[in-house]
Formats: structure tokens, sequence, C-alpha cells
């Protein structure tokens, strides 16, 4: 896909989610996909977090069982400007996939106006219009040296891409769940999400 | 307003117990409760607790008894297989007047069923799973703020009434994250049971004064020897044949619970004010309901929520009282109809009473209750 076409889809894709979201009260219902042990579920409560912090409603929850330990397994954020009643994610706004078992699990029948953010090594997202597609792993594994990092990478490209919480609420977010003496390179990990992300909105 | 942070059920479930004087937790871990062992083992040395983690879930709560009996704070939590299996010495808690928290985080079921499912399929086992004629307080929270909340509330009634008291969760709620106020330091009020001070060879265990339930509770090992049994005991705490003592009892551990009903029932509405349909749901079901009877409120339809927040003892007073002017109730519960029952006791001759259930291990949507309530067959549209 030419960067072109991939702008233009995106700012399609957010200007439909632009368009959606104001009727539902600010709503964003968010599911993010991966193989067990990628770290999407500290992904999803680190978003979950910064929305605290920055003064929104939140609830997440995650999926247990074998998936959590290894293949497709995701976790959901809701986030929303006012109280939440129905907990789980029913109509998502954003989902995001790590690999391709996911995506194969949980992009099937999104709705309509839904974000899709995928890892390139997910081939058949692809083809799938509106994709974003960046190399999220391999950001983690060349960029920032560590490539257990992937998932906060990839949470400095989703909050880029929605525009949940202001910077400062993440990155403290960010510092709250990471194991203490890795703030810093996490916090690399970050800026090299928003930076990725920036690559493709510049 | 207190500070607001991000927690998990469970662990609210924790820190909220810990907030109300927890020193004490013993437990065997279970799906989807474990992390209310995890937590405590963190927590509680850090306050100058005890975790320990038990053989089996009866130990656990014969070791959280013990722990309540020599005056320590105590709580063990478990999910489905384990509540079965705590049963026993439920009874003997209530009988012997033992001050307890049980925390139920609800799996489907029966048996080991899906561990990591949500059920509400144990809300009958809480009244009725130990044997013999007992009294009980269950309630149950439906945010993780509640859940900090009300496990305060547990403390405080088991202590007040000397009875173990049951903290029902489901999964939905256990393992969902929230943000939660917490209370301001010093507004967290506390009750701690009636003790005995000074040692008296002479004393009687559970010696009742005239126009009082609850006997005064000396902390075992400080001084004050007495006799504790499950067996029908008299004043003196020593077993005993006697019908007389024993009606004598079993009245007035019934009653301590029935004459403080309004202190102890405590319950939700909404958008009941010109309601004329019910929706009775309780637990994580309440995050549906308020979904489902918003969109129907969009709808113009005149639907409100009644959620019981104590469910045990039921509260059939309030439901009573708002049975006679609606035209259907409907009661949304994640089981194969058990709470119902008590919904058709109390107002099935006021006005028709239906049900919506999940028993499947997936969780009730919005839909299915607005469904309900609208009266469309699952799959029909209107």
């Amino acid at each position: 896909m030419s960067e072109k076409k991939k702008n233009t889809l995106l700012e399609e894709t957010a200007s439909a989610v632009c368009e959606k979201t104001p009727a539902k009260g600010g709503r964003m219902e968010m599911r993010l996909a991966g193989s067990g042990g990628q770290g999407v579920i500290l992904a999803s409560v680190i978003l979950a977090e910064a929305a605290v912090i920055a003064g929104k409603y939140t609830a997440q929850s995650q999926s247990y069982g074998p998936e959590a330990r290894g293949g497709a397994c995701r976790a959901e954020t809701l986030i929303s400007d006012t109280s939440i009643g129905f907990t789980k994610v029913q109509d998502p706004t954003f989902l995001m996939t790590l690999t391709e078992a996911s995506y194969q699990k949980y992009a099937k029948d999104l709705p309509e106006g839904c974000m899709l953010l995928a890892d390139e090594s997910v081939s058949s997202a692809a083809s799938r219009s509106g994709a974003v597609i960046l190399p999220i792993l391999r950001t983690a594994k060349e960029k920032v040296g560590k490539a257990q990092c992937a998932n906060i990478v990839a949470v400095g490209c989703i909050n880029e891409m929605l525009h949940i919480v202001d910077r400062e609420s993440l990155a403290k977010a960010v510092a709250m769940h990471v194991p203490s003496g890795t703030e810093k390179i996490n916090l690399t990990a970050l800026s090299e999400g928003e930076k990725l992300m920036q690559g493709v909105t510049a | 307003m207190g500070k607001v942070v991000l927690m998990q059920g469970n662990e609210a479930c924790v820190e909220g117990a810990i907030a109300a004087g927890m020193r004490l937790y013993a437990g065997y871990p279970i799906t989807p409760s474990t992390e209310i062992a995890e937590i405590s083992a963190l927590r509680l040395p850090q306050v100058g607790g005890t975790f320990i983690q038990m053989e089996d879930e009866i130990a656990s709560i014969a070791c959280a008894i013990g722990g309540s009996v020599a005056g320590t704070k105590s709580m063990t939590a478990t999910s489905g297989p384990g509540f079965s299996l705590k049963q026993e010495n439920l009874g003997y808690a209530a009988l012997a007047e033992i001050p307890l928290v049980v925390v139920d985080v609800q799996r489907t079921g029966p048996s080991t069923g899906m561990p990591t499912s949500p059920s509400q399929g144990d809300m009958m086992m809480a009244r009725w799973g130990t044997h013999g004629d007992h009294p009980v307080i269950a309630l149950s929270p439906s945010s993780v703020e509640e859940t900090y909340r009300l496990i305060i509330r547990a403390f405080n009634l088991s202590e007040k009434y000397r009875t173990p008291v049951l903290f029902m969760m489901d999964e939905i709620i256990g393992h969902l994250r929230e943000g939660v106020t917490l209370p301001e330091e010093g507004s967290i009020e506390i009750e701690d049971r009636l003790t005995v001070r000074f040692p008296d060879p002479k004393r009687k265990a559970y010696e009742i004064k005239s126009g009082r339930f609850i006997p005064k509770m000396a902390p075992f090992g400080k001084g004050q020897r007495y006799n504790i049994t499950g067996l029908m005991h008299d004043e003196s705490g020593f077993p005993t044949n006697s019908p007389e003592v024993a009606e004598k009892l079993m009245s007035r551990l019934m009653h301590k619970i029935s004459d403080h009903y309004d202190d102890i029932v405590q319950y939700e509405a909404v958008g009941m004010e010109d309601a004329d349909v019910m929706i009775f749901c309780y637990g994580g079901t309440m995050r549906a309901a308020i979904s489902a009877q918003e969109e129907l409120r969009a709808q113009g339809k005149r639907c409100g929520i009644f959620r019981p927040i104590t469910i045990w003892p039921f509260p059939e007073r309030e439901l009573r009282d708002f049975a006679p002017r609606l035209k259907k109730i409907v009661v949304a519960e994640h089981n194969y109809g058990q709470m119902v029952l008590e919904v058709e006791r109390i107002a099935g001759k006021y006005c028709p009473v239906e049900f919506v259930g999940k028993y499947n291990g997936t969780v009730l949507t919005p839909q299915d209750i607005a469904k309900a309530v609208l009266g469309q067959e699952e799959g029909k549209e209107a």
C-alpha cells in the first residue's frame, strides 16, 4: 500500500470514528489482541489507567484461560466521558492485532467504521481497507532494543492514532505499570510508538 | 472526594477488607477469585496482618474462624466448588456466632463447570447451602467501587451481629477494572464486635442481657476461658439437648437478623418513580440492565430497575411496595432461575414475573434484557 493511500484511508476511518463517538457519549470501545505473553493485557490496563488519570470513565477486562499463556488472547478497554453501564465491548470502535492468529480470531465481523491497527506481520490485514499497518514488533526489537517493549510501542501508536488521553497521563500510566527499573526503556518505547504513528499521519 | 484509582474488582475486595480491619486471610486459590488470595498475600504483611494458604477450602474457612475467635477480623475467598466445601463450617460459624466474611466470586457451575465464565448460580446456596435453619447475611456488589465500599459493610455487619457474612461477587465484577473513588481517610465507619476486656472465671460465654440479641465475644487466648461448639449450647457455651434452650437459641439467632432488617437490607432503585415495568437484577448483571434501561427510557418505555444490594435477608418489604403498581417484572440473572423464585413469592400475586437468564458461560447483554422487557422472544424482531 502506498503511503498516500494509507494516509487517506486513515483519515477516512478516523473521521468515521469521530462521527460515531459523540453519539455514544464519547465512548471508545477498544479491543487489543495478540498472542499470550506479548503484553496486550498490560497495554489494555495501561490505557485504562491513563483514562482514570485523565479523569475519564473506563472499564477494562480480558480473556482468561489457556489463551492468556499463548494462542490468541484479547483484552478490552472501554473509555467514556460518561459512566459506563454494560462493561463488555459489543461494537468495537478500534481493534489492534499483533499476530495473524489473533487477527483471524477477532477481526471477523468488525463493524463498519471500526479502526484497525495491525502489526506488519499480520499479512491478512493488508487486504482490509482502512487498516493501519505498522512495524510494531520490529520497532521494539530494533529501535527500542527490547522485543518485550512491543506492547508499550503499541500503546504509543494507539494513543497517537485515537487521541484518547494527554501524553502526560499516558506516560504516568506506563511508568506505574512496568517493572521498576524499566521505566526509561519503556518510555522510549512509548515515544517510538508515537513516532511510528506520526510517520503515518504526518 | 478521595483519590480515584484503577482497580480490579478482586483487588477492591482486598483493599476494602483491609480498610475494614481485616488482618487475617486464609484461603485456597481458585479462579476467578485467585487475585483476592494473591493481593492479600502481598498486602497483609504490609499492614501487620497475616496471609496463609491452607491445604484446601475447608481448612481455609476453619483457619479464618480460628483467627476471628482469637479477635482478628478474618476473611476467606473462593468460587463455586470451594463455596460448596465451606458450607459445613459456615453453619458452625453461624451457630457459634463467629464474625467472618466469606467471598464467593461465582463462576459457571455445577461442579468445576466453566472456571473463567461468569455466573450467579450460588445465590440459593448462599441461603440454604449449610444444613439446618440458620441466619444469613449476603451482599452483592455491582461495580468495582461498590465492591470496595460494600466489603467494609460486610465486615461491619459480621462484627455487629456476630455472624458470617457472605459476599457474593461474580466473575463480571471480580475481573473488571474500573476507576474507584477511595473514601477520604478517616471517613470510613468501622464497627467492632462487643468484646470482653477483663477475664472473669464465672462469666458465661453466651450470656444474654435482657433486650439484647448479641452476646459479647471474648478473644480466645486472652485470659477468658470458655467453650465453643457446633452443638446446641446454653449461655455457658456447653452442649445441651434441652428443647427449651435449643428453641430459645434458635429463635434468638434468627431474630438477631430479622429484627434488624432495616439496618441490614439495602437496595438501589433506578427510575422506579413512574415505572410500570421493573427489571430485577443484582451484582454484575446490573451493568447490562443499566444500558438496557437507558435505551428503553429513550424509546419512551417507563422502565425502572430494582437491585438488591443485600441479597439475604431478601428485600421483600420494598419489593412488595413496588409490585402492585407494575405491569410486569423481568428478573435477569446469570443462572437457570434462582432469585426469580423469591420475586415470584413476593410479587407474583400482584403482577406477572418473567425470567431472562444465561447459564452457558456468556453474559446477558443489554439487548437480551431489553427484548425480555419488550416481550420479544429470542431472535424475533418487533
